[in-house]
């Protein structure tokens, strides 16, 4: 299946309603400019078409299935579905727009893609498609998430990709980011930041959201084709927001399906810096480009956020979740981490799957959804492989583990 | 006295103005205090007070710096008027609020100019809230006797330069970057090219940021420009050696 590219909004500036946009200094609007030329004219042609097509199905693995958990869906009363994005190449749903935004990287004759990374997904599937299409890779990391997340450090490394730390603030995701566009603003000429996430300025919500929307292309054709019809809630995890972009961008027209956003709350939503959940407790606000809701203090600072998911510990959110949550279109909630590490061991003990900590907030909101009925379609985002040292050694002794194994 | 008969009256007596940068609060407000005595001493004409934000898109890695470490320090929007409202009592040089958008957006446009106003300001400089974005911000600024000052840069396509030119108020900030690679001359005669361009474009005079370090930097800017515009190096000669190396640096710019 061939991504359809064909999504009504942003508009021609990138506002979806009053969120998105370009908030950026002069001297770098000209470099966006030429990515949106350059990415509305690649998505046109039949060779990039074919080609993205190709290793969609031959790189990546994809269509990714989906499985009915017949397990979890005795259990809580209803239909529980996975789509199996773990199962991609990579691990996760992030090769869907790496592959993509590389290919554009060689269109436009640069040289080196460069990234922030979190749980270190992002990071890998940038450094594994860079390494296929013969790109120089960097990718900025938290110090914190560096050594959370060490098998990922090391696949980037083996694959060929340099990784620098961010080492200021609480040294996690968004300092990744603020790393990431100052080596950006030094050389962007040579250089394109394939940003992680449905964030960033014009044209990245877009073009990251049309990369990933094969996710929901693939679903709302397989529910048909295999279960007999659309599902009634669609759930995601939602940090900066592009594995939920993916998959809800093929229902947001079937106003019959509710659409469900989780973000995290880490320790707890009561405290500012122990919760992530932008959606929930955030103002409109800009940073990074793109006008979103915020977590921000009384100055109009970013506050610190908290998450056990590295991949959702991010104080702002995708321009057009802002948009949708205001239209009332997805419902946005927040699961905690002590019910996200449940999940995670539940998902693994009852379907043999183990799934990332940041899916497991899409999986434990989904219990819940599935106990008043219906069909359940889950977006199991990314696999749990590089969560596991880390959450036995922090919560395998209340799952009957010792901390170390 | 309105922007522009103040920059009438400061070019009599020389080819180039000067505009010279703090951050608010870093390293203290102190030390920012010994900086604009020492930058008042060597003749400037406007002072940029940033205040701090802790992502600084448009900012080099020192300033960066500066702005984090003041941020964490606890340095506040309200810290940064009253400082402002201080230093513009005390000097005689103007005084401007350079900062990123998300500052103004969250105070609201107009408390923030009528703050700025109040402080004793006579304009802003918010290099991340494009054009497009600043119309009723900048109107309200206008019907206030502020100066929003808007940016040209060499990636802006002619077209754009009279776009911004339109929306020019109080002076131009040119930020007319070194490239990375070419040999000096022919960049610099690269950079008078565009300096003379946006010049000519522009209905207000020009002040240009790109790097001014040495006085052969001023002397060129004199023949393209009617400002010159200090930042990192000034900054650099601080974190050197504090006031007397900062002396020092204006000392051979051939201001002290």
């Amino acid at each position: 299946m061939q991504n359809t590219f064909d999504h009504p909004l942003p508009n021609e500036h990138g506002y979806f309603g009053e969120y998105g946009g370009s908030f950026i200094p002069p001297e770098l609007q000209q470099i966006m400019n030429d990515i949106d030329a350059a990415y509305r004219e690649i998505r046109q042609e039949p060779e990039f078409l074919i080609q993205l097509a190709s290793l969609y199905q031959h790189y990546v693995g994809r269509p990714s299935p989906i499985f009915l958990a017949e397990n979890l869906s005795k259990k809580y009363g209803a239909q529980i579905y996975l789509k199996r994005e773990d199962l991609n190449h990579t691990g996760a749903h992030k090769i869907n727009h790496c592959l993509g935004e590389a290919l554009l990287a060689k269109k436009m004759g640069k040289k080196k893609i460069i990234a922030e990374t979190g749980a270190g997904q992002h990071g890998v599937a940038l450094a594994t498609a860079a390494a296929l299409l013969g790109l120089e890779c960097d990718i900025y990391m938290g110090e914190v998430d560096i050594k959370k997340e060490h098998p990922n450090v090391v696949r980037m490394h083996i694959l060929g990709a340099n990784v620098i730390p961010a080492t200021h603030g609480r040294k996690t995701l968004k300092e990744a980011v603020d790393a990431a566009f100052e080596a950006y603003l030094k050389d962007p000429h040579s250089q394109l930041y394939a940003i992680g996430s449905v964030v960033g300025p014009h044209p990245f919500p877009m073009m990251v959201r049309d990369f990933q929307s094969i996710i929901g292309n693939e679903a709302r054709q397989q529910m048909q084709q295999q279960y007999g019809g659309l599902p009634d809630h669609v759930v995601a995890c939602v940090g900066g927001g592009s594995n939920a972009m993916g998959i809800f961008s093929a229902f947001l027209d079937d106003k019959e399906v509710a659409l469900h956003g989780v973000e995290p709350a880490g320790h707890t939503m009561a405290v500012a810096g122990e919760h992530a959940a932008t959606l929930s407790k955030g103002q409109p606000g800009t940073m990074h480009g793109f006008k979103s809701y915020m977590l921000q203090d009384e100055q109009g600072e970013p506050q610190e956020v908290y998450s056990v998911a590295s991949g959702l510990d991010y104080p702002s959110v995708g321009p057009q979740h802002a948009y949708l949550k205001d239209l009332g279109r997805v419902n946005y909630h927040a699961i905690d981490d002590k019910q996200a590490i449940d999940a995670f061991f539940e998902l693994s003990r009852m379907e043999g799957i183990i799934p990332a900590i940041e899916s497991s907030h899409a999986i434990a909101q989904a219990c819940k959804i599935a106990q008043g009925g219906g069909r359940v379609l889950v977006n199991l985002s990314g696999r749990g492989d590089k969560d596991i040292d880390f959450v036995v050694e922090n919560y395998g002794k209340d799952y009957g583990l010792g901390s170390k194994l | 006295m309105a922007l522009n008969e103040y920059i009438a009256s400061r070019k009599q007596n020389k080819d180039l103005l000067l505009m010279t940068h703090v951050v608010c609060g870093y390293p203290s407000f102190d030390a920012n205090l010994k900086e604009l005595e020492i930058m008042a001493e060597a003749g400037v004409d406007f002072v940029e007070l940033q205040f701090p934000f802790s992502e600084p898109s448009a900012d080099g890695p020192l300033f960066v710096k500066a702005n984090q470490i003041a941020v964490e320090s606890g340095v506040t929007v309200e810290q940064c008027f009253e400082f402002m409202a201080k230093v513009s009592q005390r000097f005689d040089f103007k005084v401007l609020m350079m900062g990123y958008y998300n500052t103004v957006f969250k105070m609201g446009h107009e408390a923030f100019v009528d703050a700025l106003k109040a402080a004793g300001g006579c304009g802003f400089i918010v290099p991340d809230l494009p054009l497009e974005e600043a119309g009723a911000l900048h109107d309200y600024a206008k019907s206030q006797d502020i100066a929003p000052i808007v940016l040209m840069t060499p990636t802006n396509t002619d077209a754009r330069l009279q776009t911004i030119a339109k929306a020019a108020d109080g002076f131009v900030y040119v930020v007319a970057r070194r490239g990375v690679t070419g040999g000096k001359t022919e960049m610099d005669a690269e950079v008078g090219e565009f300096l003379d361009k946006c010049r000519d474009i522009s209905p207000v005079p020009t002040g240009v940021g790109f790097g001014v370090s040495a006085k052969e930097d001023l002397d060129f800017l004199a023949k393209h420009a009617d400002m010159g515009i200090i930042g990192t190096a000034a900054l650099k000669a601080w974190e050197e050696g504090e006031e007397k190396a900062l002396r020092d640096f204006f000392g051979s710019l051939g201001l002290l």
